[in-house]
């Protein structure tokens, strides 16, 4: 057995069921505040007394942000008495630390961030927290990769969160905090963000329902670049009905984000209950081969006989040029990453370097000391591949590529509704175990970048145990196509129970 | 494709990065892995794919030419290391 | 300046051109200039984290304004790229430009060399990019104070072709360009603030030769004068290097009011490699055949136009025309005055070109701010050509407008300057003035008519300069013929 948060942590444990408020839906928590059986206060105390009690064995947070959730909690009630609630009114939430939060640190779990106490909100922290928006209650900040960079939230300068299902192995990143704090019942869903794969691999790695919706859907203001063109937001929650509660308020049309679409936003909620039958199921053989372990094939083919079952037609495709997709990535992000970050020169915010004489000591004193070591290999990595004489050979030949896959994908559309296969090669690994090598890190994502190069919505869900660990479901989805996915999650998880395990020593 | 510890070193000093010798040689061996891995690209048939910078087809959004944003420097310089009657206080710039 | 016989110098200018908006580039702060440091740096213009720019309308616009007047394409499609640098007064550590695609390609501009001499100067391309902020040295010691109210301004780069030969053919350009941009309404044009700005690529070559020799880049010439001075500079300079052995560095000079010199900027130690790629957070700018006709229909008359509809339509002489149409106000200021006053068209550009240019020249006014607005220059002119007034009397009467006295008709009230056109009462005075001189009389009579003029300024002066001089003219040719 492995260090755990106290006596009884078993990872194969699973499934026991218990009524306390941190254990209910979104829709149950909305039904709840409305008939007065809790008030948002005391739901939000509620969370907050759980994350004091169970967070120093995760680290899922950064900032609590106590006093702020209580208030906002006071002013959620207030609408409720008046009648004014909407559906998420005074429902607690969790924001990853990536999103700027006025008068709150936003650290982007760096060094460099650290003092960094953020002037303005998010557009999305406005529409889920302000005054017009959907009323929702922030507990906090979570736990991340270091500027997301990372498969296994081992990057944070606030050091790694654990994964609650075994607290010896990692949640996943790099919404690692987002996803632990979510699974362990510290907030009933969390904001997180994927750039190739940071919503959809931590959920799998920790039995929850993640989606990335499509590029442009949800606005990237406010929200701390990591690669512009493949960032975006979306939500981890324990079913796909709560994502599709909190996604909807997070998504549409947002004039300060060039990338915004302006289109607008399906029912999301509504959408959910529409039947699964003669639903076109693509699985492309080349996310079922060498490299996926037998355990998580096994549970991922168990669930395609499940959507078969209830109505789907399972066919077989092919997005040839997917191998590609690492390489892709790990040109086209740090390329983006290392221009992004070349703000943090601690001239106007953040880390500056004591004892500077010079300028040049100024720039490389303080981004040495405020990155960590894998921000820095990004950095370097996307430097090269954009300097010149390396340009044409990488950087535009990886977006040519991109556009190879981008093709794969639209070519599969044309035939069917949806793209499924694993979200991770395997399940959660220990703590540790990949930090001194990069490039096996990296090919973590192998199965979940593709989404992000060709800008389509995924998610991820759980469709079972390996010896105890989670295993997660990947489904992809034509543009736009987020109700979809939702609608085939929920009509899954309304077949299964596999979401409802919760990890055991997070009662 | 491997990288020479001169060639980390021009690239750390485009990124403004001071490392250790012993950071340096380590970032060269993890670099020359990664861009071995990139290299893969290399294999791709690509003379006659359009570069993709942008997963949608859109063109940019114009925006009307009003004043929308007011002063708020006190709270921006609220964070800001060093500031002296409302500059940004740096280390001497030569020209 | 003529140098040896053996050389040619080529010489191309990038000129930064900052556009009129009200708002930055990228974001709604204002680009007012002049206000208290970083109150117009908004979340944008910090590179705050997370934040995000979106394109400004009319930046847009007027850059492609500026294409249709060079007689350039304007592209379909262009993409904003990054340029990436550090440097304290660059928020963001990159610099948002264009690179591969730029708004403007292949245009031109002719300027006038001597007499009805044109050369065609070709214009590479314009580029929208973003400016930087400033940085400050006064009353610091060991540091700088970064301002970044400039950052984020709109600029267009305006690269030209290495078309120009002397330092001379550089003024002309320049100002030709400066003139464009002002008429345009696309720039203040306002130098000393930077609105207009100008970089000088040189090198020399043996005339002959075809191939180019190595170019420096100067900048900080910021004024007409300076262009001249940093370029014959730098020519005499690049040939004295090469002439004692030397080679020529390719570098960036700075230009030194002070001295009248060039001396080199940065070592090339740290090789430029700005590592552009397209702006992964703006998409690429589509601009549509209908909204390049959209622009096009708001373009003015521009100065070349206009001037020659001046001397067709007021049959000016091309110096009078040109002087006229050098600034869109003045224009504007002399077809107001026209109309107004309904005089010969040559009498009143000779009053704004000489009088009232002159006189605003003396009290440094420009025409937007003269004392003398068009209205009441019209009103002195029509007293002129109503014969109410004399031209002689009509220069006092200037003189007190100038100084705020008052319209033309107020002033003639209040002095009593109306002309005597009366022939009787001239008459009168002229039989006064030669009862007065008989000694003049008689050496006139005896053939010296050069006693002609003392007459006509004794009877001038007797009415104090208010007789009609036509009438005196002829009334006292008469009475001194006897």
């Amino acid at each position: 057995m492995r260090a755990g948060p106290g006596p009884g942590v078993h990872p194969g444990d699973i499934a026991f069921k218990y009524e306390p408020m941190h254990t209910l839906s979104i829709k149950a928590l909305g039904e709840g505040l409305k008939t007065k059986k809790f008030s948002s206060r005391e739901l939000t105390q509620h969370y907050l007394s759980r994350i004091e009690r169970h967070d120093p064995a995760l680290n899922s947070y950064i900032t609590v942000t106590a006093e702020q959730a209580l208030a906002q909690a006071d002013a959620a009630d207030a609408r409720l008495a008046a009648g004014e609630a909407g559906p998420l009114t005074g429902i607690p939430l969790a924001q990853k630390d990536i999103f700027c939060t006025a008068g709150v640190r936003t650290s982007c779990a760096s060094k460099m961030l650290d003092n960094f106490v953020a002037p303005y909100n998010a557009t999305i922290v406005d529409k889920l927290h302000g005054a017009d928006g959907a009323g929702m209650v922030m507990l906090g900040k979570c736990n991340m990769d270091e500027f997301a960079m990372g498969s296994s939230n081992e990057t944070s300068w606030y050091g790694p969160v654990k994964n609650p299902w075994d607290t010896g192995r990692v949640p996943g990143g790099s919404s690692g905090g987002s996803v632990a704090a979510v699974a362990a019942g510290l907030a009933p869903a969390a904001t997180a963000t994927d750039t190739g794969g940071s919503i959809r691999q931590p959920a799998a790695l920790t039995n929850l329902t993640g989606i990335k919706p499509t590029y442009g859907r949800v606005s990237r203001y406010g929200m701390i670049a990591f690669a512009s063109s493949l960032d975006q937001a979306g939500v981890v929650a324990r079913t796909a009905e709560d994502a599709a509660y909190v996604l909807q308020a997070m998504s549409g049309f947002d004039p300060r984000d060039s990338t915004s679409v302006e289109r607008p936003v399906d029912d999301l909620v509504g959408g959910l209950e529409r039947p699964i039958k003669g639903l076109r199921i693509g699985l492309p053989k080349e996310y079922f081969a060498e490299g996926l372990a037998d355990g998580a094939r096994e549970r991922v083919m168990a669930a395609v006989e499940q959507l078969r079952s209830m109505g789907a037609e399972i066919v077989e495709i092919s997005l040839p040029n997917s191998p590609l997709s690492v390489p892709t990535y790990y040109v086209v992000a740090p390329a983006e990453a290392s221009s992004n970050l070349s703000r943090y020169d601690g001239v106007r915010y953040g880390h500056r370097a004591e004892g500077i004489k010079t300028l040049e000591e100024l720039y490389k004193r303080s981004r040495g000391e405020g990155f960590g070591a894998e921000v820095q290999r990004r950095i370097m990595v996307g430097t090269y591949v954009l300097s010149h004489g390396y340009y044409d050979a990488y950087y535009l030949q990886a977006q040519k590529v991109r556009k190879l896959i981008y093709d794969d994908f639209r070519r599969a559309f044309e035939s069917v509704d949806l793209v499924l296969g694993p979200t991770a090669t395997d399940v959660a690994f220990e703590l540790g175990s990949k930090t001194d090598d990069p490039v096996a890190m990296y090919l973590n994502d192998i199965y979940t970048i593709a989404a992000n190069l060709a800008g389509i919505p995924a998610m991820s869900l759980s469709c079972g145990f390996v010896d105890g660990l989670p295993v997660g479901l990947q489904l992809m989805g034509n543009y736009f196509d987020e109700a979809r996915l939702l609608n085939v999650a929920h009509q899954y998880q309304l077949a299964t129970d596999w979401h409802q395990q919760h990890p055991r020593g997070f009662e | 494709m491997s990288l020479t510890i001169e060639q980390l070193k021009q690239v750390a000093h485009l990124a403004r990065l001071e490392m250790t010798p012993d950071q340096a040689d380590h970032y060269t061996q993890q670099l020359s892995s990664i861009l071995d891995l990139v290299d893969q690209l290399q294999q791709a048939k690509t003379d006659q794919v359009e570069p993709m910078a942008h997963p949608l087809e859109m063109s940019q959004r114009l925006r009307p030419d009003t004043v929308t944003e007011t002063n708020q420097r006190d709270v921006f310089q609220s964070v800001a290391p060093s500031v002296e009657d409302g500059l940004y206080v740096v280390p001497k710039v030569i020209e | 300046m003529v140098y040896d016989e053996n050389w040619e110098a080529v010489i191309g200018l990038e000129v930064h051109c900052q556009l009129l908006t009200k708002t930055k580039i990228f974001s709604g702060a204002s680009t007012t200039y002049g206000a208290a440091p970083n109150t117009q740096a908004d979340a944008v213009t910090l590179g705050l984290p997370g934040v995000l720019p979106v394109l400004n309308a009319t930046a847009l616009q007027m850059a492609v304004k500026f294409g249709l007047a060079v007689d350039a394409q304007v592209a379909e499609r262009c993409v904003f790229a990054r340029k990436h640098y550090f440097y304290p007064d660059l928020p963001k550590g990159y610099q948002i430009s264009q690179y591969e695609l730029p708004i403007v390609a292949n245009g031109h501009l002719d300027i006038e060399l001597g007499e009805g001499q044109i050369k065609r100067i070709g214009i590479t391309r314009a580029h929208m990019e973003e400016d930087a902020g400033k940085s400050l040295h006064e009353g610091f010691v060991g540091a700088s104070g970064i301002d970044l109210n400039r950052a984020g301004t709109p600029l267009i780069e305006i690269v030209s072709e290495p078309d120009i030969r002397t330092a001379a053919e550089a003024v002309a350009y320049l100002k030709k360009l400066h003139q464009l941009v002002v008429y345009l309404g696309i720039c203040d044009g306002n130098m000393q603030e930077g609105s207009f700005r100008c970089d000088a690529n040189v090198s020399v070559r043996r005339r002959g030769t075809e191939k180019f020799g190595t170019r420096t880049e100067t900048k900080n010439v910021n004024s007409f004068r300076y262009v001249e001075k940093a370029i014959e500079y730098e020519i005499g300079r690049q040939i004295d290097v090469i002439e004692s052995g030397g080679t020529i560095v390719q570098e960036t000079r700075l230009f030194d009011p002070g001295t009248g010199e060039t001396r080199s900027m940065r070592t090339k130690e740290d090789a430029n490699d700005y590592r552009y790629f397209p702006d992964p957070d703006l998409l690429p700018v589509v601009v549509t055949t209908d909204d390049i006709e959209r622009v096009r229909a708001t373009m003015p008359e521009l100065p070349e136009a206009k001037r020659n509809r001046f001397m067709e339509q007021y049959a000016l002489p091309k110096y009078d025309a040109t002087v006229l149409t050098g600034e869109q106000a003045l224009a504007d200021y002399y077809e107001a005055v026209v109309k107004a006053s309904g005089a010969d068209p040559k009498i009143c550009s000779n009053w704004i070109t000489t009088d009232l240019l002159g006189a605003l020249n003396k009290i440094g006014k420009d025409i937007t701010e003269s004392p003398v607005g068009a209205e009441m220059m019209a009103g002195l002119i029509a007293r002129i050509v109503d014969k109410t007034i004399s031209g002689k009397i009509a220069k006092d009467v200037f003189e007190a407008m100038l100084a705020g006295e008052g319209t033309a008709d107020e002033i003639i009230q209040a002095k009593g300057l109306v002309q005597i056109t009366d022939e009787s009462a001239i008459e009168k005075v002229i039989d006064e003035v030669i009862a007065a001189n008989p000694a003049q009389l008689e050496q006139y009579r005896s053939g010296k008519d050069k006693l002609f003029g003392f007459f006509v300024g004794q009877v001038m002066r007797a009415s104090r300069g208010k007789a009609n001089p036509d009438a005196v003219n002829r009334l006292l040719k008469d009475k001194l013929a006897g």
